[in-house]
């Protein structure tokens, strides 16, 4: 039972990020210079034969030479020996760092994390106090008393940097937690202990190595920062200790900076390089984002005709799309296609339905037509005219003036489409001024009338309300009215009453008819619902797998359905299938 | 937005005298023996007992930390165990010292870094390669690295800009922005770079959300959209970082501080350090979590003004 729903919730540790990552030179190069780097330190008796803190009068500020490789400092000692011993100070110090924030901070965030209550409050609240402290000041205020005790000090540092684990580990936890695999291993007798160990540190692991990687190298640079303000140890050579040492002798030597700088740089470099190569190989191994048209076939890159190079009739039709294909850059360098070779005439007034199930690719015709695909994705081939205009021709400026003006766009989902930081009525009379050329009073009133006509009861109200303070059929009906505020020829509604409860749906298609009817508007309306189609819909279109099966007047395509997946889809319908919620259609998300 | 602002205001408070009370106890607890430091170690055992008397040091640490604690409320941290000066007349000195280097950094980093960070979510390219390095660069090189190449440079080779010294903007504020260039330079770099790396993420972010597709599709202009829109959106992210950087900067002065020699609470900081001078450095201590205190109030502020969600959180 519970192996079963682990194989579902849990993505095949196989080819995971860490073995991911050594595929990925960035990975590889920064990993091998971090290692080359602690093995020139561990190496340092073997590499040079000077005693690091030997003073040698005769040598006081050599240059490079035979003798001394890279020179010598102020009281006369070997510069490439003090580099390489130095090299140890600071990646002790960071491993000490390291140990001391991973010790505390993993514990404590799995407890916090798995137990909650009041251990995770108090944890949660210590944890903002450190992270308000500046880290210097504490450290400095630790040496004011202990003295230059230079692990200790770095613990204490450790200490500091814990919240940053406590914070990953828990937010890793209560993320696992939600997820049905750890409430399976609860029923079937799995102690706690062994839930947290199995399942728990498996997800968190690859986000506390990328955290890890940063930390070390904030552990060096301001190691690198107490040894420089002369507050360190000063009998054991470090690279901080190097650059005050330099500080000092910046008018005689200022090349005696380069080295510990290059060192430090070095360091701290290949670690967050190494982070930043596993965070992409993390981001890699989570699930491809669904684009819509998961039934998209990927095909070899390939030179396709120019959008536009054809050129069809596009006649007396409000919009004419005639082949239309359209692509998205597959991983790889291939081509996932996702339409297909689609044509679609919709006449002036016209309510033209687009339907098909998830994936069809009824949403990305939409989109092209309105030149707003998702990054990545692009018109290949065919052409899309609107009122007589090849779009593909057109200028920015002259295809912007056209959007919100004579094409209106109703999307699907109504909160996530309103900007939540902006009023209402703002993002309604912005368009409406642009277009129109209306004053701020002038939009201001058609703004409110518009809002009147799509039946808000308080129009002032939900002018001045922000997002967060409407309701879901309001937002759409507020989505409904800036659509129309600018009386366009067509009206592209994605999927427009889905999202909506039952009783809710029904008013807004209502509503729909009425403005269409008033306004003698073309519409593409694209839906999977046959029943919103026999309620407005003149013409239909039905898509599958990014092409059209069939179309026809809405009576002939009831009457007679000649494509046995346009019969499929209607049987489903008129079966009284229960209607698909939201969520069920991947289709609408991405 | 009055309920919102007053429990920040509360916590605030709650954090100065946590940060006060852990301080205090951590430096009197954790062992070492201040009046032995403060004489060296010539000094005999009569002498330090003398001093520690002196010093207060032989009375319960609770008694100590309550007398602390009734004196810091007033504003009097007590007097230095070395000068003997009050540690609140230093501090008054040497707090706009501070005070400029931070404040002009962090406002440059807040202005480079979202105009960076747009810049490389919106147009990619060699921009967004740009940032990219950029963020790398900015965190592997140390700050004080940074400030001393730039005084090899500027300062000691090419002599266009002063290596050392403050002048307070009273006096000469030209002077006094001259002063600050390269410090600001130095203490901003890993801010800017690592804040860009954030709002470039922040960008893109908002960039795909549904309600930008929308609003593009009402023919709102490319430059409303940017500017207005996704800036806003992008702003509450964007403005968290900053907070959390201007922590990091309090940090980053203390070092930019003795490369410029700069008289703040910094080199205040460092002196009082290798000295053992426990009540200069608890109020430092105290100070700085103030001025974290303080900006993380005008950010949260900030952030309910731009964005109406963040009044109710």
């Amino acid at each position: 039972m519970t192996t079963m729903i682990v194989a579902a919730g849990v993505k095949p540790r196989r080819g995971g990020p860490l073995r991911r990552m050594l595929r990925d030179p960035m990975a590889v190069v920064s990993i091998t210079v971090f290692l080359l780097i602690v093995l020139l330190c561990v190496a340092a008796p073997l590499l040079t034969s000077w005693d690091p803190t030997r003073a040698e009068l005769a040598a006081v500020l050599a240059p490079p030479s035979a003798e001394h490789w890279l020179g010598a400092d102020s009281a006369g000692r070997d510069i490439f020996s003090r580099l390489l011993y130095g090299g140890r100070t600071s990646l002790l110090g960071a491993l000490v760092t390291l140990l001391v924030a991973l010790g505390i901070g993993i514990p404590t965030g799995l407890i916090a994390g798995y137990y909650q209550r009041w251990f995770d409050s108090i944890g949660s609240w210590s944890a903002n106090l450190l992270m308000s402290m500046p880290s210097l000041i504490v450290l400095l205020a630790v040496i004011s008393v202990v003295g230059p005790q230079m692990y200790l000090v770095m613990a204490v540092f450790g200490v500091l940097l814990s919240p940053g684990v406590f914070r990953l580990t828990r937010s890793g936890v209560i993320a696992v937690r939600k997820e049905l695999f750890i409430d399976a291993a609860k029923v079937s007798g799995v102690n706690d202990a062994r839930i947290i160990g199995r399942h728990v540190l498996g997800v968190v692991q690859a986000p506390l190595v990328i955290q890890a990687s940063m930390m070390a190298g904030l552990a060096v640079v301001i190691q690198a920062g107490l040894d420089f303000l002369g507050v360190g140890d000063s009998t054991t050579p470090s690279w901080g200790q190097m650059l005050n040492e330099a500080f000092q002798n910046i008018y005689a030597a200022p090349m005696m900076l380069i080295w510990p700088g290059v060192m430090i740089g070095l360091t701290v470099g290949a670690l967050s390089l190494f982070g930043a190569a596993l965070r992409d190989a993390v981001q890699d191994a989570q699930p491809a984002r669904t684009r819509r048209g998961d039934g998209g076939v990927t095909l070899p890159p390939q030179v396709e005709a120019a959008p536009g190079a054809v050129r069809p009739d596009l006649g007396e039709a409000l919009l004419t799309v005639a082949g239309l294909k359209i692509g998205y850059a597959a991983a790889g360098g291939g081509t996932t296609v996702v339409v297909d070779g689609v044509d679609l005439r919709i006449r002036r007034g016209e309510v033209h339905g687009v339907v098909g199930e998830s994936g069809s690719g009824k949403t990305q015709t939409a989109l092209a037509i309105l030149g707003l695909l998702p990054r990545g994705g692009e018109v290949r081939s065919g052409t899309i005219g609107f009122d007589g205009a090849d779009l593909a021709t057109l200028g920015r400026a002259a295809r912007g003036a056209l959007l919100g003006g004579r094409i209106g766009y109703i999307p699907q989902e109504p909160m996530s489409n309103l900007d939540p930081t902006f009023t209402v009525g703002f993002q309604l009379v912005e368009p409406i001024r642009r277009h129109l050329g209306l004053s701020r009073a002038a939009a201001r009133t058609r703004a409110l009338e518009l809002l009147d006509r799509v039946g808000i009861v308080d129009p002032r109200r939900t002018f001045g309300a922000y997002p967060h303070e409407i309701s879901g059929g309001m937002a759409q009906r507020v989505l409904i009215a800036g659509a129309v505020s600018c009386d366009p020829e067509l009206l592209i509604a994605d999927e427009p009453t889905t999202a909506l409860d039952v009783s809710v749906q029904a008013e807004v298609l209502d509503l729909l008819r009425s403005l269409q009817q008033e306004r003698a508007m073309g519409v593409m309306l694209v839906t999977h619902n046959f029943g919103v189609v026999a309620d407005l819909c003149d013409r239909v279109t039905v898509m599958q797998h990014g092409r059209v099966v069939e179309h026809g007047s809405v009576e002939e395509i009831f009457e007679s359905p000649a494509h046995p997946y346009t019969r499929m889809l209607l049987d489903s319908t008129l079966e009284d299938a229960p209607p698909r919620g939201p969520l069920v259609t991947p289709e609408v998300r991405s | 937005m009055l309920l919102f602002l007053t429990r920040r205001l509360a916590s605030g408070v709650v954090l100065i005298f946590a940060a006060a009370t852990l301080t205090f106890l951590l430096m009197s607890l954790s062992g070492g023996n201040p009046a032995r430091n403060i004489l060296g170690e010539g000094a005999t055992e009569a002498q330090v007992a003398a001093k520690a008397a002196e010093l207060g040091l032989d009375r319960p640490v609770w008694e100590r930390y309550g007398d602390w604690l009734a004196g810091a409320l007033h504003g009097d941290f007590g007097r230095s165990w070395f000068t003997g000066e009050p540690v609140m007349t230093t501090i008054a000195t040497r707090l706009p010292v501070s005070l400029s280097l931070v404040s002009v950094a962090i406002l440059v980093t807040a202005v480079l870094a979202i105009v960076l960070g747009m810049a490389a979510a919106v147009r990619r390219g060699w921009i967004d390669r740009f940032v990219q390095i950029f963020a790398v660069i900015g965190f592997a090189l140390p700050n004080f690295w940074v400030a001393l190449v730039l005084v090899t440079v500027f300062a000691v080779t090419l002599r266009l800009l002063p290596a050392t010294g403050y002048t307070p903007i009273a006096t000469d504020p030209g002077k006094w922005a001259v002063g600050l260039v390269l410090p600001v330079i130095a203490l901003a770099i890993g801010t800017i770079a690592s804040t860009a790396q954030q709002v470039r993420g922040a960008t893109i972010d908002i960039l795909e959300r549904d309600f930008v597709r929308t609003l593009r599709a009402r023919g709102v202009r490319p430059s409303s959209l940017l500017f207005r829109h996704v800036l806003r959106n992008a702003a509450g992210p964007a403005l968290t970082v900053l907070s959390l950087q201007f922590i990091g900067l309090l940090s980053g002065a203390i070092v930019i501080e003795k490369v410029f020699a700069l008289p703040g609470l910094g080199s205040m900081a460092v002196t009082a350090t290798t000295q053992g001078d426990l009540p200069q450095i608890l109020a430092i201590v105290v100070v700085m979590v103030l001025l974290v205190v303080v900006v993380n109030l005008i950010i949260d502020i900030l952030a309910g003004w731009l964005n109406p969600k963040a009044r109710v959180a």
